[in-house]
């Protein structure tokens, strides 16, 4: 296997098909689009379908139509785009299909929008960060393989920097367990046999009379608490005798690291924690991570969302305090001065100073 | 009626008959599981179902026929047709037949979405889905209302008509006027055959049922989109006694979306245009001394 030099959104749709997504549908918002610009060129000419959708709501409603037959479907957008899309996302996730969603945001600003989500009803969807180009790649394939198994959507949460780099990968697939047939899936076959199938979010059943919400809940409950006790994941860098632990995830998690290396070689003790699952939060690792420290800083770029998460995971055991904020470039797309490693280095020893400073 | 014909068996009224009266046949489609429903009496819709079914059993796609139901009373459907269903929600059902379709062309993909779902929410992707050619089929039940809700102004209540948000009729002015979806749908390029048919009396159930059969034709022969509009009745939702449902369709809804082909293989017309070849037809008759066509 050799590496390619690859922009980081054809290097997420070239993932997606070696995963076998068969069908996405999408409607252009940067810095999604060039996702969709990819899979547009290239699913119809490995016999998928690639629909440019009128609309972000329809874009949805078509991926739910083609998972429904048991195809691996997409689709994405960026927040804005998304939140048009909640309602049908919280109906898929009970209707049990196994969407995976990209979503290419404009920076972090769409963090609670992506681990609550915006629908209606008790529902959750794996979200998975990825902090380059060579992970993201990874991280989708792996987003086909969940959302599968668990019969539940998937976020991949990319950013601006991670859909427009272009960085050296390696396009190896992975080497995933099997999964069961998807007996659920409509094909039309079993119409007239008293059989037939109902891929339905109301937990209504064929040839039931009535619905049964409550069993229906309590099973699909069950089915999330489970996807939250096995599905953390996490990356924790230089966290074992840190007396300052810098939370930070996606693209702005590879800007901190460089900072954190830096002082590492200055002896300074600070170290990384990086969430890779957002939804589930790692909170038991981050919590072993942070044992040890005086001070745990978050940074993210937003208004201070990932903090909740953060704060429930260290259960007072260190003062938790955001170092991140709102930054953006000319262009409004939320890139700015916030992944300038100087500036980082500035605000985390800001965090460092405060209090006496770390000692 | 042609002289050829055989004359009816004639039924003597003079002493009572021989054997008790007895069904002829079981009426139950073979694609529904039971005849349970929660609908009100007087509901057009299990009507509108029948035809559908048998239009499917009929064109031998019993076992390839994938439906997405939309919102609304016939949500409970998805439990008691025996097709593969999914439930969509408001509006999207179009959109999640496209995906399907698109994944299993062979399959015959049909919509149900009442004049709530499709015109009010989902005026868009049914238009758009047109516009594209989907070769799937839509089929609008539209009563004028919205009848799970309990009886609220759609996009297509007729002006005048009362309703719980519009007491007084509804009122151009200060509503809006209705929308007769099926002359959107059928100039767009991408329609192969569009329809508005009715279930209020037996001649017009029959043609319905035609016009479902040349819609799903279109379908399986690759020519496009195609869209069946069936009035039905919602006397609850009209509060109208149940049995003065097919009157009120008559009278208040079947002016303003008039029954016919709005398009097919050779022509493309509006509800205007049916609306002024019934008059003239009813005119020629008239002349004639003929009596008043069948509606």
């Amino acid at each position: 296997m050799t590496a390619e030099l690859l922009e980081g959104s054809l290097a997420i749709a070239r993932a997606a098909l070696l995963a076998d997504c068969r069908f996405f549908a999408g409607y252009p918002m940067t810095p999604f689009t060039e996702l969709l610009e990819h899979m547009a060129e290239a699913l119809p000419t490995e016999g998928g379908v690639c629909i440019n959708a009128e609309s972000e709501l329809e874009a949805v409603g078509m991926a739910w139509g083609a998972l429904a037959t048991g195809a691996r479907a997409a689709t994405g957008s960026t927040g804005q785009g998304l939140a048009l899309m909640q309602e049908s996302l919280s109906e898929i996730t009970r209707a049990e299909l196994p969407l995976v969603v990209f979503h290419m945001a404009r920076g972090q600003f769409d963090y609670t929008q992506a681990t609550r989500g915006g629908g209606h009803g008790d529902y959750r969807h794996l979200v998975l960060a990825p902090s380059d180009v060579q992970e993201a790649v990874e991280l989708t394939q792996l987003a086909f393989h969940l959302a599968d198994h668990w019969r539940n959507p998937v976020q991949i949460y990319g950013d601006f920097f991670l859909a427009h780099t272009y960085e050296s990968v390696e396009l190896a697939p992975l080497d995933l367990p099997a999964l069961p047939e998807k007996e659920w899936a409509v094909d039309g076959r079993l119409g007239g046999s008293g059989r037939s199938r109902n891929l339905n979010p109301l937990g209504m059943e064929k040839g039931a009379k009535g619905i049964e919400p409550e069993r229906f809940w309590v099973r699909l409950q069950e089915k999330h608490d489970r996807m939250a006790e096995t599905e953390m994941r996490h990356e924790a860098f230089a966290c074992e005798d840190a007396e300052l632990v810098i939370v930070a995830f996606g693209s702005l998690a590879r800007f901190a690291r460089s900072v954190v290396q830096e002082l590492r070689a200055e002896g300074v003790r600070v170290g990384l924690f990086r969430p890779i699952s957002l939804w589930p939060f790692p909170a038991p690792a981050l919590s072993e991570a942070a044992s040890g420290a005086r001070r745990v800083a978050v940074l993210e770029q937003n208004g201070g969302q990932m903090i909740d998460d953060v704060r429930l995971a260290v259960l007072g055991r260190a003062p938790v305090e955001a170092i991140g904020g709102i930054s953006s470039d000319d262009a409004g797309f939320g890139v700015g001065d916030l992944y300038a490693p100087a500036e980082i280095r500035r605000r985390v020893e800001a965090a460092l100073a405060a209090r006496g400073g770390v000692q | 009626m042609s002289d050829d014909r055989p004359a009816p068996p004639t039924v003597p009224i003079d002493r009572p008959p021989e054997e008790a009266a007895k069904r002829l046949g079981h009426f139950r489609p073979r694609l529904l599981l039971h005849e349970d429903h929660d609908l009100c009496p007087g509901c057009g819709e299990p009507v509108a179902i029948r035809i559908l079914l048998d239009a499917i059993e009929e064109l031998g796609c019993a076992e390839s026929a994938i439906g997405v139901i939309g919102i609304g009373c016939y949500t409970a459907f998805t439990s008691t047709l025996d097709v593969d269903l999914v439930q969509a929600l408001h509006g999207r059902a179009p959109s999640v037949a496209t995906g399907a379709k698109r994944m299993r062309p062979d399959c015959l993909l049909f919509t149900l979405q009442g004049d709530g779902d499709m015109v009010n929410e989902g005026l868009q992707e049914v238009l758009h889905t047109a516009a594209r050619g989907e070769a799937v089929t839509c089929v609008l039940l539209n009563n004028g209302v919205f009848g799970e809700t309990g009886g609220h102004m759609t996009a297509t209540t007729t002006l005048g008509q009362r309703t719980k948000n519009s007491l007084e009729g509804r009122d151009a002015a200060y509503h809006g006027h209705p929308i007769r979806i099926g002359d959107l749908i059928a100039p767009l390029g991408g329609t192969a055959y569009a329809a508005r048919g009715s279930v209020h009396d037996a001649a017009s159930v029959v043609k319905t049922k035609a016009m479902l059969r040349r819609a799903f034709e279109a379908q399986l022969e690759g020519r496009g989109f195609s869209f069946v509009e069936i009035l039905t009745m919602c006397p609850t939702g009209w509060f109208v006694p149940t049995a003065e449902g097919p009157d009120y369709l008559e009278n208040v809804l079947r002016p303003v979306h008039f029954t016919g082909e709005l398009k097919n293989a050779e022509r493309c017309v509006t509800t205007e245009q049916l609306l002024e070849e019934n008059a003239a037809a009813e005119r020629e008759a008239a002349a004639r001394g003929a009596r008043q066509p069948a509606r």
